[in-house]
């Protein structure tokens, strides 16, 4: 059979629908998005009726995928790091309740934060909630670890993290199938109180999965994601997870390499392959695409065992690994043969970062509020996650805050409360729906002296244009919790709109209480999106 | 064989799409490949870049170790510069001469094309007016993977195939369009 070319990201839809997926949930986040599209857009998961539609924020992704787990079938949840905070509480339960059909959780982490707040890692959150986590190093692994994902969620009834990187997520290669197999057919937990999980059964259940955690290890150390290679020179030996193992491969073309190498792919750690490993070798280096978990619990409190890396300065502390840094760690080239980078070269070339579109909507609304705003002084305006975040770069520098997914209502009610006054939010409409309407509610039943720009731009249009939970609901939802119909206004923010908005901003930032500012146009990256443009005609939002 | 290919340009300009086009034609000849792309937050405007490995045996790294990249195949020069320390001695910049200005400081193109001429192997290719001339100004970058093709180990005639298996959703016009691309951007390079 012909390989298949994927991009990391793909090979885990693939692997999940070849598995057996019967629904995927998610909110688009870059590295993650494409998983879901992927599902999406192919026609194989049409035809199988497989549940793919965006759901509003990563929890409610997360319980969907749960109580589709409930009901027998196998379910992938996916987002990106950062999301798996917002699913936190669901995802850290879920290993309390278990699962019942397959369920995986796919989170896309982001080391070198190439387009996060962040590069927390992941692994922690599957070590925290006390489940087996498969990281992938190749996009076959990616694809086999969806595939048989499912089948070991099942053997032990819990969920399984699968852990990747933008590197990976983005990073095409040819992948192989396997047999396509079947979906389950509904059936409910043999236990009738598995999910209930009040204190008295949560204790049991806890207890259960404690107790599974020895099986998870067994698993770990006959995975096939998990290798020993043995090697003569034992003056140090290697643990490379992820990733990094392709990173020190790089190195050694044509197996030149002599060290014993412990190669992860599965957690927790073969318990036996690292004993082994430790007491072989000297010396120990690991790498991890991430933060130092492994090489920290392998180091111990007191540092006394002999192991290098992230924390001894072997390698940064922070960011992606690459072939170069682990030569570097190797000390594998002298110091004439290390690449040096013409300084020349470095003068000429400029920085070139991200901006928002030539004629793009955010652009209007931030020239009217500056404006706006010019009486009241700098530092007042809160905002979010999304392209508007980009506000933030000259020659707008409209913005002073981006923290996480819905902050932007929140701190600006916070600042509110200890006097700084009027306190700008500014939020986009996917991001509203995502996390905004909380915080908006609390500024309601205070009359917080806010006000609130919901930048609607028919769209999640920074991870590329996909569906907004918010479509045509926006003012509806303003006045369900309670904003005052008079101080919700709608405007096109086009450039001979600039007076009119102007005009409007000011009144409202001088209004003492909750005001909504929707400024309404579509995202000009999404204008030949048919299916978009048949729902804005249909709810009649032009 | 093994070619490593750094792809450079602006977010919008159609890396991805010569990207995919040199995947086919890999793929195609039974080729190892890896490319890893960013997506995101670098799509709006900003520099972009692919790291492309093709090899007749497997790859290891996703990304290309610096001082071994192979061809940096551009379609702006100033970004053709941003990656040069990832080419190796005898390694091509193979850039358009056309430059992408969308911010203020961007320097003197004399002083860019000055620079990457200063390498041993250059090819530079006015692709935006070969495109514009053969009706297709959109096709400026396929232009310039044509002008590419003869330095990376894999038949003309793939090239040609992956075209047409990419574009054929877009109608039998836009393959023709790119495969006139194409061969000038291997004229303009063969003239030499």
């Amino acid at each position: 059979m012909q390989k298949l070319l994927l991009l990391g990201a793909e090979a885990i839809a693939q692997g999940a629908i070849d598995g057996g997926m019967s629904g995927i949930y998610a909110y688009p986040g870059t590295p993650s998005t494409e998983i879901t599209e992927y599902v999406q857009h192919y026609r194989l998961a049409q035809e199988r009726k497989i549940h793919s539609q965006w759901s509003t924020n990563e929890k409610t992704a997360m319980e969907a995928g749960l109580g589709m787990s409930y009901a027998g079938k196998r379910a992938m949840v996916c987002m990106k790091h950062v999301g798996l905070n917002v699913a936190a509480d669901a995802f850290i339960n879920s290993a309390i309740t278990g699962s019942n059909g397959g369920l995986l959780v796919t989170v896309a982490d982001d080391p070198s934060m190439h387009s996060s707040q962040n590069e927390q890692d992941s692994r922690y959150y599957g070590k925290f909630a006390q489940i087996p986590i498969l990281e992938p190093s190749s996009q076959q692994e990616a694809y086999d670890m969806a595939y048989l994902g499912f089948q070991l969620s099942e053997k032990f009834k819990v969920p399984i993290l699968i852990r990747i990187t933008t590197r990976l997520a983005h990073s095409r290669a040819g992948v192989e199938r396997k047999p396509l197999l079947d979906q389950n057919s509904i059936s409910l937990p043999g236990n009738p109180t598995q999910f209930v999980l009040l204190p008295s059964i949560a204790r049991v259940q806890y207890k259960g999965l404690l107790n599974s955690f020895i099986g998870f290890i067994e698993d770990s150390e006959h995975s096939d994601f998990n290798h020993y290679y043995d090697g003569e020179d034992k003056s140090l030996g290697i643990l490379a997870c992820g990733l990094a193992y392709n990173y020190l491969m790089e190195n050694f073309p044509d197996d030149q390499f002599k060290h014993p190498l412990l190669k992860i792919g599965q957690y927790p750690m073969p318990r036996t392959k690292v004993e082994r490993l430790m007491s072989e070798c000297k010396e120990v280096l690991v790498l991890e695409d991430g933060y130092p978990i492994i090489e920290e619990v392998l180091k111990g409190y007191l540092a006394k065992e002999h192991v290098h890396g992230r924390l001894d300065g072997t390698l940064p502390r922070d960011g992606e690994l690459n072939p170069n840094i682990i030569a570097k760690a190797l000390k594998l080239h002298s110091e004439d043969e290390v690449v040096t980078i013409d300084e020349e070269i470095k003068k000429i070339v400029k920085n070139r970062p991200p901006a928002m579109c030539v004629g793009c909507g955010h652009i209007d609304a931030y020239n009217a509020l500056n404006e706006a705003l010019i009486d009241y002084g700098h530092g007042r305006v809160f905002s979010d996650i999304g392209c508007y975040t980009l506000g933030a770069l000259p020659p707008y520098n409209a913005i002073n805050s981006c923290v996480d997914m819905g902050a932007s209502i929140t701190m600006a009610k916070g600042a509110a409360d200890a006097g700084l006054i009027p306190a700008v939010a500014v939020i986009g409409d996917s991001t509203f729906t995502h996390s905004g309407i909380t915080g908006l509610i609390d500024a309601v039943n205070e009359g917080s002296p806010i006000t609130v720009m919901i930048s609607d731009n028919f769209t999640t249009g920074m991870t590329g244009g996909q569906d907004s939970a918010a479509l045509g609901k926006i003012e509806d939802i303003c006045k369900g919790v309670g904003v005052d119909p008079d101080h919700i206004i709608v405007f096109t923010p086009v450039k001979k709109n600039h007076k009119v908005m102007v005009e409007v901003m000011k009144k409202e930032l001088a209004y003492p209480g909750v005001s909504v500012i929707i400024p309404r146009r579509q995202c000009i990256q999404t204008t030949r999106n048919v299916a978009l443009n048949e729902r804005i005609r249909e709810l009649n939002l032009r | 064989m093994k070619t490593d290919i750094i792809l450079a340009g602006v977010g919008g300009q159609g890396i991805l799409s010569i990207a995919a086009t040199i995947g086919m034609a890999a793929i195609n000849n039974n080729l190892h490949l890896k490319q890893a792309e960013i997506h995101g937050m670098s799509q709006r405007g900003g520099a972009v870049q692919s790291h492309f490995r093709v090899s007749s045996k497997p790859i290891a790294s996703d990304l290309i170790p610096k001082g071994v990249c192979d061809i940096i195949l551009s379609i702006e020069p100033m970004e053709s510069l941003r990656y040069v320390d990832y080419l190796h001695s005898d390694g091509w910049i193979i850039t358009n001469s056309t430059p992408f200005v969308n911010i203020a400081d961007y320097p003197d193109l004399d002083v860019i094309i000055a620079k990457i001429k200063e390498r041993k192997n250059t090819i530079i290719i006015d692709a935006d007016s070969i495109a514009k001339d053969l009706g297709s100004a959109k096709s400026s970058n396929i232009v310039i993977l044509g002008a590419a093709s003869s330095h990376i180990d894999i038949p003309f005639e793939a090239f040609e195939e992956a075209i047409k298996q990419i574009f054929l959703r877009k109608g039998e016009a836009v393959v023709e369009a790119n495969i006139n691309a194409l061969r000038a951007g291997r004229d303009f390079a063969n003239k030499k």
